[in-house]
């Protein structure tokens, strides 16, 4: 299959590859899956005092749209605050990727990936 | 020979709804079937009959691919009971699950790159036992306790453990060519 020059882009040169420690106050780690491919992403956010995503890092095993999908996304999430992370849709990364239908899931699973690293950093900050 | 084409494969080939199959049975109704709704018998028939039979043909041979692999077969007996096994949809396994499976996908890379044939073979036989245990599970699930949507979930883990096979399997050819 042809992959888009941005897909290509993201696939060659992945933006925030790594790792942030789980432990850390600030981090969120999301964890998300996609059975029928075998998928499998970590998303993780460092979030600011403020409530700003100051960076973020992902690790995906997938083809290429979802590594691409994933990159795509620490960029996006970076600067923002939490709650406007979740007002990111997979429909948007699709769009900015020219995702073909067949791989309409590796958005999913990347906007499933915010949401999941996301709850994961309320869940550290409750109570 | 007329086949109904709104019965179920299991139906189709007189197997008991179930995970567990005969393997043997299976495969010797589908050559049975095969024989007799093979369109060369049906060539000085009508056109209509002609169609007929090669409905019935590609019915036959959709049945037994979809029968023969246990993991099409689980995913079309959940179908069958009303279940969405939500293989396209469902993204939220266990998180536990899910750094598993990073950390063997990381083994496999890590020994790919560093050409250890030994270590993926390993690793190949490790996978091999506990993908035996979890399908396993999905029997008892599926045929002992009639519990659909916890066998929807291991066949979710399940559909995880044979890509990871097919990495496995991919990094080991590479070594060897």
């Amino acid at each position: 299959m042809a992959y888009s020059e941005k897909v290509l882009d993201h696939y060659e040169n992945p933006r925030n590859v790594g790792a942030f420690s789980k432990e850390d106050e600030g981090v969120g780690t999301g964890m998300v899956g996609a059975p029928a491919c075998g998928d499998v992403m970590k998303l993780q956010i460092k979030v600011g005092k403020d409530g700003v995503i100051e960076d973020a890092k992902f690790k995906t095993y997938g083809c290429g749209s979802a590594i691409a999908s994933s990159s795509l996304v620490t960029e996006w999430v970076k600067g923002k605050t939490v709650e406007q992370a979740l007002e990111i849709k997979n429909t948007q990364i699709a769009e900015e990727l020219a995702l073909p239908p067949v791989k309409i899931h590796c958005s999913i699973l990347a906007e499933d990936a915010i949401k999941a690293a996301v709850a994961d950093y309320k869940k550290k900050h409750e109570g | 020979m007329s086949i109904d084409l709104l019965q179920d494969f299991f139906g189709l080939f007189g197997l008991p709804r179930r995970f567990r199959i005969d393997e043997a049975a299976l495969e010797f109704a589908y050559h049975d079937l095969q024989g007799r709704v093979h369109p060369d018998r049906f060539a000085h028939l009508p056109d209509s009959e002609k169609r007929l039979s090669m409905q019935w043909a590609t019915q036959v041979n959709e049945g037994f691919r979809t029968l023969r692999k246990p993991l099409s077969r689980a995913t079309y007996l959940l179908e069958l009971m009303g279940v969405d096994a939500g293989l396209h949809t469902n993204t939220a396994m266990s998180p536990a699950f899910l750094m598993e499976q990073m950390e063997w996908r990381e083994a496999v890379e890590e020994a790919r790159a560093a050409g250890e044939a030994e270590e993926l073979a390993q690793l190949h036989t490790r996978l091999r036992q506990h993908s035996r245990e979890v399908f396993d599970e999905l029997a008892r699930q599926c045929d002992d306790e009639h519990d659909y949507s916890a066998a929807a979930e291991t066949l979710r883990r399940l559909m995880f453990m044979e890509k990871l096979q097919h990495e496995i399997d991919d990094a080991l050819e590479a070594l060897e060519s």
